[in-house]
């Protein structure tokens, strides 16, 4: 066990195992022999630019996309091989947060987070999901809102009721895609400070996907940065950017980070 | 360079053009034939999403109603007073309620109502699921373990297949009543016998065919609109096109369905 700032990393037990994973779109050979493992109460920051296949990554775990070659093992279930229902189950216990954070327009706040309650736990009642919702809600500080339509909010609260949406389901991995793009400083820090507080208060396993050094600093134990579809360097932000490759070297560069 | 070979290169590019187009037309009508096939797929599998089947039923009929009116109502009118002059040439005119009834049953109400449909109903989900897979939300459905296919496609192609027959009477009912104003006002035909007058030329022939249209125009606008907006690529402007090619393509088809529908009802008449 090593202990990581304030929480527990579990090195005996991984939650995904990923072993020489190959996506291509036509011509453009996307990822090109990936390993990674996350363990269970690690956070994992996928660090690299734009149209570098990162969100193909997490996308290719939660069974979004197909990889054309390799494996994807996730909670002891091989993705690639799971029937449709099985990897329906497998996906209540990852959560997802977009990018854009993919809040549905034409529901409420409420709507939006007890929309994966009420379709996957049929067997609760009016008021214990009235209940998980205030505590979703809670959690990522915005109960005010539970009234008002996802249009009436900012990107950070969108991107926290986002996280929420997730959270009501009790995941054991989540997935961040991009979780401060498009936000300014001081909401970068507020999420990046939510990402930590999910993983110490709900000890999930997540992976951040990233291009902003900031985020990867606070929110990352370990770093894999990737490159021209593989991933070059991983360990501690300080050992991956103590290091002599140049185009780790100019990413950090160009990121202004203090 | 000489002129055969200068001519052979400037052809050269066209004739790709027309192949490639050839081909993404035959790959877009393959891949329209597989969503169909996966719509039937989905929707004999449970869950069954009744809920949401009648809140798009709601969407789809209900908020449809008043342009359906407005439209129907108009229609009717236009339709009398339009052929008017041309029986009172004759002296035909106590055949107006007759002439009318079989426009409006056999032809009017379903093409109009289907192409009304068209327009609002299937920009609508066009726009609608182009967005909502441009910003990504159709893949949080995935994620949190919810089919999307059935509960926005299969959902949308039931109701619009299910409320396009309905309203397509209830557009019949209103042009009927826009044409018994018109008759009324002008011959002092009474209500009972401008009734009895356009019915006694249609028979369950013309009602089975209207209905049958419908069916078959509503699912089109269903599938049409939904294979559209669930494809959708290239952000906002690929929304746009979403919706525009829902409506131009549903209508194109509905013209199409129209002419076999009529050429294979007519075998079946006397």
């Amino acid at each position: 066990m090593t202990k990581t700032r304030e929480h527990t990393i579990d090195k005996t037990k991984r939650v995904i195992s990923i072993r020489d994973l190959h996506k291509s779109f036509g011509a453009n050979h996307v990822l090109r022999g990936i390993d990674l493992d996350l363990f269970q109460g690690e956070n994992v920051v996928v660090l690299g630019r734009s149209g570098t296949g990162k969100s193909v990554l997490i996308k290719i775990i939660a069974g979004l996309l197909k990889p054309d070659k390799g494996s994807v093992n996730v909670l002891g279930n091989d993705v690639e091989r799971i029937s449709y229902k099985e990897l329906e189950q497998l996906r209540l216990h990852i959560g997802f947060s977009f990018q854009s954070s993919a809040l549905y327009d034409s529901m409420t706040v409420r709507e939006n987070l007890e929309f994966p309650l009420l379709r996957n736990s049929k067997h609760l009642s009016a008021q214990q999901v009235e209940t998980a919702v205030e505590k979703a809600l809670d959690a990522v500080g915005l109960s005010q809102t539970i009234n008002q339509w996802p249009g009436e909010l900012s990107g950070g609260q969108r991107k926290r009721i986002g996280i929420a949406r997730t959270l009501i389901m009790q995941p054991t991995i989540m997935l961040y895609d991009e979780p401060t793009a498009g936000l300014d400083p001081i909401t970068s820090m507020e999420i990046n400070d939510l990402i930590n507080e999910v993983q110490e208060r709900f000890n999930t396993s997540s992976i951040i996907i990233t291009h902003d050094l900031t985020c990867a600093k606070s929110t990352g134990d370990r770093i894999a940065v990737l490159l021209d579809g593989r991933f070059v360097k991983q360990g501690s932000f300080e050992e991956v950017f103590a290091n002599d490759d140049e185009r780790i070297k100019s990413f950090y560069d160009y990121n202004f980070i203090t | 360079m000489d002129d055969v070979s200068m001519k052979l290169k400037q052809r050269q590019p066209r004739r790709y053009v027309v192949s490639r187009k050839l081909d993404a037309f035959f790959s877009d009508v393959y891949a329209f034939g597989q969503f169909i096939a996966r719509f039937y797929r989905n929707l004999f599998a449970p869950p069954y999403e009744f809920k949401e089947i009648i809140r798009q039923c709601y969407m789809v009929g209900v908020k449809s109603l008043s342009l359906i009116t407005l439209t129907g109502f108009i229609t009717g009118i236009v339709f009398t007073k339009q052929s008017r002059p041309s029986l009172s040439e004759f002296g035909a005119t106590s055949w107006l309620p007759s002439l009318v009834a079989i426009a409006i049953i056999r032809a009017l109400a379903p093409l109009v109502t289907g192409l009304i449909t068209a327009g609002k109903v299937g920009s609508n989900i066009g726009a609608e699921l182009g967005s909502m897979k441009v910003t990504e939300q159709i893949d949080a459905m995935e994620v949190s373990a919810t089919n999307p296919f059935k509960f926005l496609v299969v959902t949308r192609v039931i109701a619009t297949t299910c409320m396009v027959p309905l309203l397509m009477l209830y557009m019949a009912v209103v042009a009927l009543l826009g044409a018994f104003v018109n008759v009324h006002a002008n011959e002092q035909t009474s209500f009972i016998s401008f009734i009895e007058n356009g019915f006694q030329s249609i028979n369950f022939l013309d009602l089975f065919s209207s209905v049958l249209k419908s069916i078959v125009f509503g699912f089109t606008i269903g599938i049409v609109s939904c294979y559209q907006g669930y494809n959708t690529t290239q952000g906002t402007q690929g929304v746009g096109r979403a919706a525009n090619t829902s409506v131009v393509l549903a209508m194109f088809l509905i013209f199409i369905e129209e002419i076999i529908i009529v050429q294979v009802v007519n075998w079946f008449r006397v």
